[in-house]
């Protein structure tokens, strides 16, 4: 059937309200007699506490509630519990919650917090990895081996800095290499950054006299927030409500649970009064989850024409001080060790390594961008040792229908050598070098990424039909930026034969709005998107169900067409969505069915673990999205400065939902992208972040803007909304490692470390052998 | 020492007694409810406040309140004409500029202040305005076209 509403253009429905300065955010509420919240952080990057004194902060005037790690023991974290709301016998990083007030005003609890005295005692502190990994390493958790966590999907090992080890073992790399013409090995690094959303974190709690806790917080995950708070307090979930605004931005950085629970036990100590923290912007740099660092050795065996055997990668994490979360991330990294292409043998070992630094977090792409800076340089630079064509030899190894991937898994539906030939194309990446100007140069660079989530994260919707035949679609995915709850009204209005005016669309209030495992994965459009499609073909057989009776056909003969029913064949008398709205109105006055409503849930159909020492399975994830951009650059060689002219971006997205937003999706992964590889490194001095402001920890401006080239391939997705699938993230994945591979293409001289600084290009170009 | 300070927001007249350590945006979100200013990061670095002075375009987190004694502040509830978006925040509805939103406030301040002195901008006069206004999700290439967009129809009044 044709579609009319899916597949078009729409401008967001949240548009109008964020360009007249009306949507609101978490920091945009204000409630009577509302506490605002200051937090003490640690000064020192492994200390133990010897004591806290906060008897003076307490009868300041004004202040109504101070905590600490004494008077608050709950723990926190998603795949493996490590990390209190406040730090507990010891801090592991500087910027560490220690104690937090609640005091009438700002300025009442940054006075009070001068007066938190901690007396710490210094230890050793763990700041880089091989420190952590040394033989006899102070260890950052002690206690690592009672940790609760998700036992045969995370592996720590016992009495080391390692919170995560996954292995991948698929055929025999021994026998690979042996097999192969040459082996090349090098080392690629990426360092600790920001996600920066230009809203800074913020919650506000408040517990009832009934004992009934809501939280408001500018989160990306509001049914995560409730399971990890309900954990870490020891109440059920129905008894503590989330509420999700308007976020401005998350990227991963608003996921899980972060700053909530610190404004939860406040609340639960000064009820019924609410308590606001608004995160200052140093405050974000050094306090919340950052994209960890990574140090990855790849060692590849490929033939003298090009196609790759086996490969060898140590995968090492710099997950922080705390990887209750970014132990996942280590996990997908290893099962994505192949990266896009179809290798026979492969050996991976990824470790999470527990360091005195701020805590690694889920980033936008979720390890992808880190590991495929190391893939799409290492086969740019196998391709230049063979004097063959960066493109060339990508076709070669990308995998297609009927290859396996790092888990065994045949995939099926691959649409990535289009992305490759797309991204090639749009870019001119076969101009001939006579083309080329001096110090001009293009790169290329292809992504693969699943969702990496449990195979139980689930999506729920619930539609409800109003008397005017509007409707309300009712999920609990956050609106972060991302444009999904545009592309949900547009499944539903597709499904119900409305036009988009007639959808209203909510933001998360779980006592009200069904589950969501969490807005995370790109996985929104695609989980969410089926329970939207399921809920309203629900409602649909509800409404054709009394449209037949009264019109007297069939429901299959029937049709909706803007709110309209009527027989698909125009004959006879027509019925609305409005008119059934509140039920069947019969001719005699009586009434027959009622309000309708239309309910739906997903869960990705057979997702399977893998084997604890081969990491092999049938399917470790729901879906695959490939992709490929291209980067031209130009480099200044008296200044190393290097200047990206243009980027192509082609993405096999199954069905593009939504041209205008899929684009901004695109562009905006790109200079993010662009943004990590020029400029974004978390500096850290002794554990302490020396680049807390926009100012020092710059991010790409408008005067940075390359022209960008964007494409889309369709190979629907089986069980995807329209064949549609999840690709908010694997926009940014490509960019760095494409941008680097043009700068080798201009000057020669390859940057194996990010971010690719002035001074890191005109060092390697000075030790360029001429 | 708190002092008197009297000003218009967007054409309205306000009087109130401030502070010496309070700033305009404190005043517009916290004592006027005018919460479509956002602040970013409180140092002036990220144009989140971005609200015109005079017609000037200020980040509001830097202007002290005392400082805007006898000034016209206009915020971006003063773009729209009632419930009416205007022509600028139109564009950037149905262009796509517009992703999580927070930064939105300050780039149509931005925007607006360099329309308002130059009707027919350049791609390269558009990016210099918005260079100081942090965006991290759209990539800025949708708020360009949005503001170029929005200029075409006001050129071709003149």
């Amino acid at each position: 059937m044709e579609k009319t509403v899916v597949g078009k253009s729409y401008p967001r429905l949240d548009g109008p309200a964020k360009a007249l300065g009306a949507a609101k955010y978490v920091a945009d509420l204000k409630m009577p007699n509302m506490l605002y919240v200051k937090v003490l952080r640690s000064p020192h990057p492994h200390a133990r506490i010897v004591r806290i004194d906060s008897s003076k902060a307490a009868a300041l005037p004004g202040v109504r509630a101070v905590l600490s790690g004494q008077d608050c023991q709950a723990m926190l974290g998603l795949y493996l519990i490590d990390r209190p709301i406040f730090a507990i016998d010891k801090v592991r990083f500087v910027g560490e919650p220690v104690a937090a007030v609640a005091a009438t005003s700002l300025r009442l609890a940054a006075q009070a917090l001068a007066l938190i005295a901690v007396e710490y005692e210094l230890l050793p502190p763990v700041l880089d990895l091989a420190t952590a990994l040394a033989k006899d390493a102070p260890l950052v958790h002690e206690k690592l081996h009672e940790y609760a966590h998700i036992h045969n999907v995370f592996f720590p090992v016992p009495h080391t800095n390692i919170s995560n080890h996954s292995k991948i073992r698929k055929g025999d790399v021994n026998l690979g290499f042996s097999q192969s013409d040459y082996v090349y090995e090098a080392t690629y690094r990426v360092p600790q950054m920001q996600h920066v959303p230009i809203e800074a974190h913020g919650a506000v709690a408040q517990m009832d006299m009934t004992g009934k806790v809501t939280i408001w917080s500018g989160c990306q995950s509001p049914n995560a927030v409730r399971k990890l708070a309900a954990v870490a307090f020891n109440l059920p979930e129905g008894r503590i409500r989330v509420i999700t605004p308007q976020v401005g931005g998350g990227f991963g950085g608003k996921a899980g649970i972060g700053i909530e629970g610190m404004v939860m036990a406040l609340a639960m100590r000064v009820a019924p009064y609410p308590v606001r923290l608004i995160l200052e912007r140093e405050e974000v740099f050094c306090g919340t989850a950052v994209r960890q660092g990574l140090q990855a050795t790849i060692k590849t065996g490929y033939t003298k024409e090009g196609r790759l055997l086996a490969q060898e990668a140590d995968l090492i994490w710099d997950g922080g001080a705390y990887t209750e979360y970014g132990v996942n991330i280590v996990r997908a990294a290893a099962y994505s060790s192949a990266g896009p292409y179809d290798i026979a043998h492969l050996k991976t070992d990824s470790y999470c390594v527990y360091t005195n630094t701020p805590v690694g977090g889920p980033f936008r792409g979720f390890g992808m961008g880190e590991l495929h800076w190391a893939l799409e340089q290492q086969i740019d630079a196998i391709a230049a040792k063979l004097g063959m064509d960066p493109v060339a030899i990508r076709l070669q190894n990308a995998v297609c229908d009927g290859s396996t991937n790092a888990t065994g898994e045949v995939l099926v539906g691959v649409g990535l050598s289009k992305c490759i030939e797309g991204a090639a194309r749009l870019i001119g990446m076969d101009a001939t070098p006579s083309e080329r100007k001096p110090n001009h140069g293009k790169g290329l660079a292809c992504m693969v990424k699943g969702p990496s989530t449990p195979g139980t994260a689930a999506s729920s919707a619930f539609i409800k039909i109003n008397e005017d035949g509007s409707i309300n679609v009712t999920i609990s995915s956050a609106e972060i930026g991302q444009g999904m709850q545009t592309v949900m009204a547009q499944i539903a209005a597709e499904e119900l034969g409305l036009s988009m005016e007639m959808v209203h669309i909510n933001t998360p209030d779980t006592d009200y709005s069904p589950y969501e495992w969490q807005t995370v994965a790109s996985r929104i459009t695609y989980s969410t998107g089926n329970a939207v499609q399921r809920a309203a073909r629900e409602a649909r057989g509800k409404l054709l169900a009394m449209a037949s009776e009264k019109l007297e056909s069939p429901p299959e003969s029937l049709t909706i067409v803007r709110g309209v029913i009527t027989r698909r064949d125009g004959i006879g008398p027509a019925t609305s969505i409005k008119e059934l709205a509140l039920g069947l109105s019969l001719p005699t006055g009586a009434g027959r069915g009622g309000p309708v409503m239309g309910t739906g849930y997903f869960i990705p159909d057979g997702i399977h673990g893998m084997d604890p020492e081969t990491g092999q399975t049938p399917k470790v994830t729901s879906h695959w999205t490939f992709g490929a951009q291209a980067a031209e650059v130009a480099v200044d060689i008296e200044t190393g400065k290097v200047n990206v002219l243009r980027v192509s971006a082609v993405y096999d997205t199954g069905f593009v939902l939504n041209p205008l937003l899929a684009l901004g999706q695109v562009e905006g992964g790109i200079m993010q992208g662009l943004s990590v590889a020029l400029y974004e490194e978390l500096q850290l001095s002794q554990g302490q972040v020396k680049n807390q402001s926009f100012v020092d920890y710059k991010i790409a401006t408008a005067a940075e803007l390359p022209e960008m080239l964007v494409g889309f391939v369709e190979t629907p997705l089986d069980d995807g909304p329209y064949g549609a699938r999840g690709f908010g993230e694997h926009t940014m994945v490509p960019t760095a490692p494409a941008i680097a591979n043009a700068i080798f293409n201009a000057v020669g001289v390859r940057i194996v470390d990010l971010p690719i600084t002035p001074e890191k290009v005109l060092a390697a170009l000075r030790a360029k052998p001429k | 020492m708190q002092r008197k300070i009297a000003f218009t927001v967007n054409q309205q007249q306000v009087e109130m007694v401030v502070d010496p350590f309070e700033r305009l945006i404190d005043v517009l979100r916290e004592r006027l409810d005018l919460t479509g200013t956002k602040e970013g990061c409180g140092g002036g670095e990220c144009g989140a406040c971005t609200v015109l002075l005079d017609g000037e375009s200020v980040n509001s987190c830097l202007v002290l309140a005392v400082e805007i004694d006898g000034k016209a502040v206009r915020t971006v509830e003063g773009l729209s004409h009632y419930l009416e978006l205007d022509e600028l925040q139109q564009a950037f509805v149905n262009e796509g500029a517009i992703q999580c939103g927070f930064c939105t406030p300050g780039m149509l301040m931005s925007a607006r202040a360099l329309l308002d002195k130059n009707s027919e901008p350049t791609v390269a006069d558009i990016r210099e305005a918005i260079s100081g206004n942090l965006c991290r999700c759209t990539g800025y290439e949708r708020i360009v076209v949005a503001v170029s967009k929005a200029a075409r129809p006001a050129s071709a009044l003149t």
